[in-house]
């Protein structure tokens, strides 16, 4: 029997949310284990993990790029993940570590993806001296290289908040920042402070392979903020529960669409494919924008009352509507608001319509966090260790992700912009409250779990 | 069996469906089911096509379609089957 006919309508629809609406998958990332790289000698382990991701990535770019072709939907991104590499590094010192930092950017151009990440530890109930050690290179690694991303996870519902942490990633905020200078503070864009940090997530700069994971797989992450914009956009007289259904339909389709290249790719290159994140992922170009989809809902600029209500509706259904359509879903799943790579999201933040404290209440429903926020340059190291903490604990008592990227820049205050360029487009810079919290962050130790990490 | 859809679009003249179709044969790529229609103005045809026998590779053609498209002064493209009967179908 012949299966049902494809409709021209069906076709053009699909094409049109390529052309038109900007449908894309923004990432394929490659998860790697380095497990099996471990070993006494750090030359030995540079040399191993160098080994181990050029042959296990040698074809990856290619494949993306075959199976793109075929499929006619663009992928934006290639990408690796690694294992943190605080675990397999314990006897190096700070040199070795840098210098392993150096090697990855190496190994990420010989297989040309376009980033690679995993530089970071898992410290949040506890911190070894390693993983201290690897934290307080990060800015010299960051801003010795251009494609390695780095993240830690100070925070989890089940371990609380390790304010130790916290502290020691402010500075490696505030540093990174300062030797990117020049470049507006980038070193500080490539940079995640996490709570609940998922280990399959594809997106940078946060994605690492967790320890759970296998040897490697493909994980996918989806894009496709302007699909859903022209969804809501044609729906002006609906009511919030039909608005939130055609969003389910939308994100099915995106999701299925992801799923398939995901699935294509990893059969290509042999290896299991792992989760398909189905995030709404901005890009600094117009109509890209999940500020937009807010406006379109009817909220005249992103960041006004009603905001926080609307963008929970999209996450919600954006998270329904992918569900029914993979059964591999994982990762961060939900919408993004970073300011830096939603022009939208910018261009309201330059208007003065949304805060720093509007953007920590739309972190409460959705999937990341403070996410690619400019702040001025000479903002004490105390206060964006209390923004850290803020996010984290707003991630660790309602059991979720939240992640921290913020962007102090050197040199520059209210009223001035960073522009970073590329995928991390410009940001106008924030004002941030500042005063003494100085006794409250010194006093370091842990925050204790909340009474919901016994839910057993 | 493999398949993919060719997908024209653009101003409506004498010779589109010729040109795409002969290209087709040429490459040894069989027509399967065409369907065609006026939107806004344009002219947007889709067709149906099994590419398991094709005597290239699969970019050999869609270079070959997208050349014998700017020829007609129409858009045209190649995708494999699979992307849009997912995106439609639970």
């Amino acid at each position: 029997m012949k299966r049902n006919f494809i409709s021209l309508e069906e076709i053009i629809e699909t094409i049109q949310m390529v052309k038109k609406e900007k449908l894309d998958i923004r990432t394929i990332t490659m998860g790697i284990s380095l497990l099996d790289c471990c070993g006494r000698d750090p030359r030995e382990v540079v040399e191993k993990v160098y080994k181990k991701v050029t042959v296990v990535a040698k074809d990856l770019v290619r494949v993306v790029r075959e199976v793109e072709e075929e499929y006619g939907i663009p992928i934006v991104n290639s990408r690796i993940s690694l294992t943190p590499l605080s675990l397999i590094t314990a006897n190096f010192s700070e040199s070795e570590l840098i210098e392993l930092g150096k090697t990855l950017e190496v190994a990420a151009n010989e297989v040309k993806v376009d980033f690679i990440g995993g530089f970071g530890a898992l410290v949040e109930k506890g911190m070894t001296k390693w993983e201290e050690r690897l934290i307080s290179v990060i800015p010299e690694v960051l801003s010795s290289t251009e494609k390695v991303c780095s993240f830690v996870n100070v925070a989890s519902t089940r371990a609380g908040i390790n304010i130790d942490g916290v502290n020691l990633c402010a500075k490696v905020v505030k540093r990174s920042a300062e030797l990117t200078a020049t470049k507006d503070g980038i070193g500080a864009a490539k940079f995640v402070v996490f709570a609940n940090a998922p280990s399959d997530n594809p997106f940078m700069a946060g994605a690492f392979h967790g320890i759970q994971e296998g040897e490697s797989c493909i994980n996918v992450g989806i894009s496709g903020p302007g699909v859903i914009k022209a969804v809501v956009e044609d729906l002006k007289d609906v009511d919030f529960r039909t608005l939130a259904n055609e969003i389910k339909k939308a994100a099915f389709k995106v999701t299925v669409a992801g799923e398939l290249l995901g699935r294509e790719i990893a059969k290509r290159l042999g290896i299991p494919f792992g989760i398909v994140d189905l995030s709404l992922a901005p890009t600094p170009n117009p109509g890209d924008s999940v500020a937009e989809i807010i406006e379109a809902m009817g909220i005249e600029r992103c960041g006004l009352p009603g905001t926080t209500a609307a963008l929970a509706l999209l996450n919600d259904a954006v998270k329904k509507g992918g569900v029914m359509a993979s059964s591999s879903v994982g990762g961060l799943s939900g919408a993004f608001i970073p300011v830096g790579e939603d022009a939208e999201m910018a261009h309201c933040a330059s208007q003065g319509k949304i805060s720093l404290g509007k953007l920590e209440a739309m972190t409460c429903v959705c999937s990341v966090g403070l996410d690619m926020i400019a702040i001025p340059g000479n903002t004490p190291e105390e206060i964006i260790a209390c923004i850290i903490a803020d996010e984290m604990a707003i991630g660790v008592i309602n059991s979720k992700t939240t992640g921290v990227r913020l962007i102090p820049v050197p040199g520059k205050g209210v009223g001035e912009k960073a522009v970073w360029g590329g995928l991390l487009g410009e940001a106008p810079i924030l004002p941030v409250e500042i005063g003494n919290v100085g006794l409250f962050i010194r006093r370091g130790g842990r925050i204790p779990p909340p009474l919901i990490s016994f839910n057993n | 069996m493999s398949k993919a859809v060719v997908t024209v679009m653009g101003v409506d003249r004498v010779g589109i469906v010729a040109g795409i179709s002969s290209l087709l044969a040429q490459y040894n790529v069989n027509i399967e089911d065409i369907s065609q229609t006026i939107m806004q103005g344009i002219f947007v045809m889709a067709m149906i096509v099994d590419i398991s026998k094709m005597s290239c590779s699969f970019s050999d053609l869609k270079r070959a379609l997208e050349d014998r498209g700017k020829e007609l002064g129409v858009e045209v493209l190649l995708q494999r089957e699979e992307i849009f009967r997912a995106m439609h179908r639970i």
